[in-house]
């Protein structure tokens, strides 16, 4: 019995690495081919994103580098197409690809920035909600009826159009991406705070809260500490499925003219501006950013869908 | 011919680990009218078989190998259809949980006629006859009006009984029971299993019982077959097994089953089971041992809680007068005396846990005082009660909720360490830590580790050494091992009571089950809706019961009178006067 004893006291407790490798979740990750692709065509988008100043052949905020000569060029493929401009030029003679390169940059940018904002409204209001209960539930959750009642777009509209009408396009232009993240993570927080505040209200009932609690610890330590670490996986499910969302958001309002300025594009600016030249044959100012953008958020709904397979233990299968 | 024979089953789960045996060559035969007990602890593979019988196997399982004949007919390898006829209509099953084995959503009577249209074929008159003469079979009264009723009107013992009814419907030559009363209390588990051994009788069907649980092998079967991982260890008549157990297993397994009739000092240790070395530390000279001062213990008096009333509201409201009630705790009154353990037993419902939280300070009581060493609890704000909150601790009865699983065990352990300021260092608490681990028979190597690497039992240790690390006078055990497999039960009871006698500590220790109750406390208190029926000293309470509820509760608890004694260290055997 003691050999025993001493040889389960000798086993190495695994490394992080290395207990990544034998977890679960990395077992599904290898054995699911959808999520492996989309996890590579991600990374690959973000990565150049990321790097776009070093990738990008030319840089399109520099206005010195346009010349309106090369405007509306077909990519190089066709047959009036330049070998200089890969996927075209746009309608002020950009390069397309470096347009686009920066203009994911910016959507990106923008969407992580929004669901950062969305998740800590969406953590500190939740887990209040669901760990006091009582009327500081009902009265942040009516709070989050009434937000949800008013859709994104609505919200993010007229606060924007206001914005622009009274400070002028100028200042504007300016803080337009910092307007953008807090419009939308502002306008979105009640999905993470309901989502969180189910979770919470199932781990409450367990027992090791109650321990902390005849323990005498303070309820933000309980709450932080204790409950907020076991709520983590649906907190990162929506995280994926909300950058998506607010992707589309900032997509949806440049393209109405209320998000990025036309000379710092986003992915939603470029289509929206191109969106003019479509009939007259310029069909590539629009289309290559639109299939850039479906593909960003495909990719991003499919790692959240595989994301909740995984995490959700009432999936397993077997 | 016997009725059901089984020979040599192997039954298999492929993994990405390899493939797991669960049950490795198992045979054994079930006549007609008989009711053949499996029993075994977690992992021995004993619903494994149950399922295998019926190809009800979870996937990826599979009968790998071995015969499976039904009155002489191979039932295994047949088709889904052929296999879908054999169930229902020549086995019949009872699950474990009778809250969830019925359709919510469907009455009674469509259930049960449902199935006597599918396995017998009659028409809607006829099997709304045999629907009532079913219900009136399993003893259900009025059954007229109850077949229109739906699941939710039934209680747990009610509705054990229709899944019973719905076994029986198809007039099965066999039916497999697979714990059926391990979710129902103790008065009701011995009707259930009564009228299962009064139906097999009647009707010659076969039985096999699958159950975890000594009392109802004891009481149930004609013959038991002993299961561990996966392998047969004995298989004999019921009296036989009990008295003169041949296996080892069966005699380690047999000598950890807690009783009424004897009081150990401390059970055997039990071979065979999950292996647990403590390297003992110090106490005396160790930080765990060092006595605080905090108030003071009057008369012994260490705990005295007063006229406590608790009421939930189980129908919020605006208004004060359309708000409904459940009283929980009702005019609950005891003192608990320094070092000893305290009991409280009582069936589900009956507030014993309510009470426990009451004194932990997780509720707030709505009338009554808990005094505790002196200082009236509910009278201290938050910040007073702080220190004294240390002194009281807790160990759940859930192993697998009551570890914060994002935290590895020293985390766990060191956190209440850290948070009152009980040690100088980190490098001090790293030590008690680890001297706390080897002390519940951990090792400290287990502190790096996340809990969901270990069992339940040893999830308890964890709980235990959690519990101990704020240096607590008083120790609530809410049920510490109704989760558990009685070896590991023997082990964490021995545990507990030799930590009481190193620290002295104070225990107030609730469960349902009146033969642990029986081995671990000095007094106990019977509690029944929320109030105490009876306060006695639990040789007396278990020799002379006053109360008529007390008397019941012993009548019905499993008589183990015949179990072997083989390896009992005995502190003081009993007279016969508990039956």
């Amino acid at each position: 019995m003691s050999t025993d004893t001493s040889a389960r006291n000798d086993v190495v407790v695994p490394g992080r690495l290395e207990r990544f490798l034998q977890s679960n979740f990395w077992y599904s990750f290898k054995r699911d081919k959808v999520a492996i692709v989309s996890f590579v065509v991600l990374v690959l988008m973000a990565g150049s994103a990321l790097l776009a100043p070093v990738i990008a052949p030319t840089n399109p905020y520099d206005l010195a580098t346009i010349d309106i000569m090369d405007s509306e060029l077909p990519p190089f493929w066709a047959e009036e197409g330049e070998e200089r401009f890969i996927l075209g030029t746009d309608d002020q003679g950009r390069d397309l690809f470096s347009t686009i390169l920066y203009g994911m940059k910016t959507s990106l940018t923008i969407g992580l920035c929004a669901v950062m904002l969305q998740m800590c409204l969406g953590i500190i209001i939740g887990l209040s909600s669901g760990y006091f209960g009582g009327r500081i539930d009902s009265f942040l959750m009516r709070v989050a009826d009434i937000q949800l009642s008013f859709s994104t777009m609505m919200v993010a509209i007229i606060v924007l159009a206001v914005f622009q009408a009274s400070f002028g396009s100028e200042l504007y232009s300016q803080l337009a991406m910092l307007m953008l993240i807090l419009v939308i993570g502002i306008a979105e927080w009640p999905q993470y705070a309901r989502t969180i505040r189910a979770s919470v209200l199932a781990e409450k009932k367990k027992e090791y809260v109650e321990a902390a609690r005849v323990m005498g610890f303070g309820s933000g330590r309980i709450m932080f500490r204790h409950i907020l670490p076991n709520c983590l996986s649906p907190i990162l499910v929506i995280s994926t499925v909300q950058i998506a969302n607010a992707i589309i958001s900032e997509a949806a309002l440049s393209f109405l003219g209320l998000g990025m300025p036309v000379s710092q594009p986003s992915l939603g600016a470029l289509i929206s501006s191109g969106f003019e030249y479509i009939f007259s044959g310029s069909w590539w100012i629009t289309v290559i950013p639109g299939i850039v953008l479906v593909v960003l958020v495909l990719v991003m709904n499919l790692l959240g869908d595989w994301l909740r397979d995984v995490m959700n233990p009432k999936l397993y299968k077997g | 011919m016997s009725l059901l024979c089984v020979d040599d089953l192997i039954i298999e789960f492929p993994s990405r680990h390899g493939v797991a045996v669960s049950v490795k060559g198992v045979s054994f035969q079930v006549e007609k009218g008989e009711i053949l007990g499996l029993v075994g602890e977690s992992g021995a593979g004993k619903s494994t078989i149950g399922n295998g019988i019926v190809n009800l196997l979870s996937s990826p399982g599979r009968v790998a190998d071995g015969s499976i004949k039904l009155a002489g007919d191979s039932i295994r390898n047949l088709d889904d259809e052929a296999m879908r006829k054999v169930r229902g209509r020549r086995i019949g099953f009872i699950f474990q949980d009778p809250m969830t084995s019925l359709n919510p959503l469907l009455t009674i009577g469509t259930q049960l006629m449902e199935t006597v249209q599918a396995t017998l074929g009659a028409d809607k008159e006829a099997a709304r006859a045999r629907a009532l003469e079913l219900l009136d079979a399993v003893g259900i009264p009025e059954p007229e009006l109850r077949l229109e009723q739906y699941p939710h009107q039934f209680s747990g013992g009610m509705r054990q009984r229709v899944v019973i009814a719905i076994a029986l419907a198809g007039e099965p030559e066999l039916i497999i029971a697979d714990e059926p009363t391990t979710a129902l209390d103790v008065s009701v588990q011995n009707q259930v299993l009564e009228l299962i051994r009064k139906l097999c009788k009647e009707r010659d069907v076969g039985c096999i019982l699958i159950t975890h649980d000594m009392g109802v092998i004891a009481n149930t079967t004609d013959r038991v077959a002993v299961l561990y991982q996966g392998e047969l260890m004995e298989c004999g008549p019921t009296m036989d097994v009990l008295e003169r157990p041949q296996h080892a297993y069966t005699r380690s397994l047999i000598s950890a089953v807690p009783r009424v009739d004897v009081k150990v000092h401390r059970f055997p240790r039990v071979e065979y089971i999950e292996k647990a070395e403590s390297k003992p530390i110090d106490v005396k000279n160790h930080w765990l041992g060092v006595k605080e001062s905090f108030g003071s213990v009057e008369n012994g008096e260490l705990l005295k809680v007063e006229n406590l009333d608790l009421r939930f509201v189980t129908k919020s409201a605006f208004l004060e007068k359309n708000r409904k009630y459940v009283q929980a705790i009702d005019n609950v009154s005891f003192t608990v005396k320094d070092g000893e353990t305290f009991g409280l037993v009582g069936e589900s419902g009956s507030g014993k846990s309510t009470t426990a939280r009451v004194i932990a300070g997780l509720y707030r009581p709505d009338n009554g005082r808990v005094m505790f060493a002196g200082q009236d609890l509910g009278a201290l704000s938050e910040k007073q009660r702080r220190p004294l909150r240390r002194q009281i601790q807790m160990v759940f009865q859930n192993p697998y909720s009551s570890l914060n699983s994002r935290m590895t065990v020293s985390d766990i352990i060191a956190e209440p360490i850290r948070f009152h300021d009980l040690a100088e260092s980190e490098m001090k608490i790293r030590q008690i830590v680890n001297d706390l681990l080897d002390h519940v028979g951990l090792g400290a190597a287990a502190g790096k580790r996340f809990p969901h690497e270990f069992s339940g039992g040893q999830r308890q240790r964890i709980s235990i050494a959690r519990a101990l690390a704020t240096r607590p006078r008083f120790l609530i055990c809410d049920e510490p091992t109704s989760a558990l497999d009685v070896s590991v039960q023997a082990q964490i009871l021995n545990l507990l009571k030799d930590l009481q006698d190193e620290l002295g500590l104070t225990m107030l220790f609730i469960s349902h089950d009146l033969p642990v109750i029986r081995q671990m406390c000095d007094r106990i208190a019977v509690m029944k809706q929320g109030g105490i029926v009876e306060i006695n000293d639990s040789d007396s309470l278990f020799a002379n019961p006053r109360q008529e509820y007390t008397r019941n509760l012993i009548e019905v608890m499993p008589h183990l009178d015949h179990l072997s004694r083989d390896g009992l260290d005995v502190e003081m055997p009993l007279n016969k006067a508990v039956v």
